[in-house]
């Protein structure tokens, strides 16, 4: 079964860390990811640009309106997500623990299917 | 993370919200830093026991505020404090706390609290010191490392500034519609003068004054969240973090400056690249422009260019044309001149320039590209003389080593 986990926090918090911490958080995620690539059961990793780069569009009566910042007004926010292929629930709670370890981050998991594969080359340039 | 270490960056984050409020209750900013000072004692006690609060900037707000209301009671009355055990009944009521708090005050205390340093009566210098010292809440000693002065001086230097922004008298109120235009400007160009207190620094300088840049990066992305919708500080942000992607790539190792052209482009910070080309484009939409927004979109063409050859000069031109109209300068004329001679020759370019002569005689930098279109044009003679100048106005080692290379290449070819 294929999953999204998706990592909300408090986005304020996480643009305070140095880059030490934040460096040492992605070094310990990319060590658990690790485990997964080398299974070939890992999809991309995505981290959102801050919600400032944030535009909505919502319906306002009849009309679409635009509108800047994210969604919703959290506290805390969507800031980035995985997705990865597990045998099942137990597997993605399992791999969420351990890419949580030592982190106040909440990690959400939702099933997901593939709706449509795309056609994005496979080599987007990461931007880590 | 360490939970120290998580409960440190929570305390930080939520300063400027925290303190912002504190200032509104006091009305006095000793009393608003020793009541955060407070709350933060607190919290380094309780949070590690009884767990982080929900919401730990109203969790400051209301532990800091009870704090300072009973260090008043003491000073005059003289009775007991309350036992630290009445703290435990917090938990209960923040979640109405946090709604109280939710609403529309936090902006404007945040503002106020921006605003506050940076009283027109300040030096831009004072600005940037009160500013890291009150809202970002940098240790006096940090501060002073940043700009290279000793710890006292700096401490005198902000305690200076202070006493000029309490008889300021700073209005309380909601401030009205243009008021709260007219302070959001004046914080946007604090932050800059933040950014570049930083940026501007050069050689061994660096790795003590960077986190300014970060500072003000951070002050800006909490800005524009809470007003998301304002052009001008999406291209303020914007601009920083295109320029500020450029980091790793502005100096060799021996702290000479490396030219944009000459710049190791595979160095540049791709993810702040990302964020501040999506901020030029949002800036863009409002069809508002304003120098913050002209600026960053002329960083964002250079730093769309994968290569120097692909700058699309004439493009960067017409930008600083537009910046001119709004901000006349004759620094931002010699830029443009830059773009000229890129895109059209030196030969326009020193036309361009000539006339600024006597108003940028003491700059280094004019100097410096006046030498570089004379030699381009062949007038070598003319370009050691403008070079020589250059030198003797640098500021850093590395501006001065800069040019002399300039003149080691005349006298090679």
């Amino acid at each position: 079964m294929l999953y999204a986990l998706l990592c909300y926090h408090d986005e304020d918090v996480v643009n305070s860390w140095s880059k030490e911490e934040d460096d040492a958080v992605l070094a310990k995620r990319g060590r658990v990811i690790q485990e997964k690539i080398d299974a070939g059961e890992m999809g991309p990793a995505i981290r959102l640009v801050p919600t400032s780069a944030a535009t909505t569009i919502r319906a306002s009566g009849d009309e679409q309106i635009v509108l800047d910042g994210p969604f919703a007004e959290t506290k805390e926010q969507l800031l980035g997500f995985y997705i990865i292929d597990c045998e099942n629930l137990e597997e993605a709670i399992a791999f969420a623990k351990r890419l949580k370890e030592g982190e106040a981050t909440t990690f959400e998991i939702r099933p997901l299917r593939i709706f449509k594969k795309g056609v994005l080359p496979e080599k987007i340039e990461a931007t880590p | 993370m360490s939970e120290i270490a998580w409960i440190e960056t929570t305390l930080t984050s939520a300063r400027p919200q925290v303190m912002g409020a504190l200032l509104r209750y006091f009305r006095d900013l000793d009393r608003a830093e020793e009541a955060f000072q407070e709350a933060c004692l607190r919290a380094m006690k309780s949070w590690p026991v009884k767990g982080p609060p929900r919401d730990p900037a109203a969790w400051l707000i209301f532990v800091g505020r009870n704090a300072a209301l009973d260090s008043v009671r003491r000073d005059s009355r003289n009775t007991a404090l309350p036992e630290e055990a009445a703290l435990s009944d917090l938990e209960d009521v923040e979640a109405d706390m946090a709604e109280r708090l939710d609403d529309a005050h936090y902006r404007d205390d945040i503002l106020r609290l921006m605003f506050i340093c940076c009283h027109p009566d300040l030096p831009a210098t004072q600005q940037v010191a009160l500013a890291l010292r009150i809202v970002s809440g940098l240790s006096v000693r940090e501060i002073a490392s940043a700009f290279l002065v000793n710890e006292k001086a700096m401490e005198q230097r902000i305690t200076r500034a202070k006493r000029r922004v309490t008889g300021a008298n700073v209005p309380f109120a909601a401030p009205g519609a243009v008021e709260r235009a007219e302070r959001l400007a004046a914080v946007a160009a604090m932050i800059y003068l933040i950014f570049n207190e930083g940026y501007s620094a050069s050689g061994g300088e660096t790795p003590v004054r960077a986190p300014l840049c970060e500072e003000a990066i951070r002050l800006a992305r909490l800005l524009l969240r809470l007003f998301p919708a304002e052009p001008e500080i999406m291209g303020l942000l914007a601009l920083m973090l295109l320029q500020h992607a450029r980091t790793a790539a502005r100096l060799d190792a021996e702290g000479n400056i490396v030219l944009l052209e000459d710049q190791d482009r595979t160095l540049w910070n791709r993810s702040k690249i990302t964020e501040g080309l999506a901020l030029v484009d949002k800036a863009m939409r409002h069809r508002e422009p304003g120098p913050y927004q002209v600026q960053a979109a002329i960083a964002a063409l250079h730093a769309r260019a994968a290569k120097p050859e692909e700058t699309d000069w004439h493009e960067i031109s017409l930008l600083y044309r537009t910046l001119e109209r709004m901000q006349p300068s004759p620094v931002i004329t010699l830029n443009r001149a830059v773009a000229v001679f890129k895109s059209e020759g030196a030969d326009a370019a020193l036309e361009l320039i000539e006339p600024l002569a006597d108003r940028l005689s003491g700059y280094f930098y004019f100097h410096g590209v006046r030498g570089a279109l004379l030699k381009e044009l062949g007038r070598e003679a003319e370009a050691r003389i403008s070079f020589d100048k250059a030198i003797s106005l640098a500021r850093t080692p590395a501006e001065a080593s800069h040019i002399r290379e300039h003149i080691d290449r005349l006298a090679a070819g």
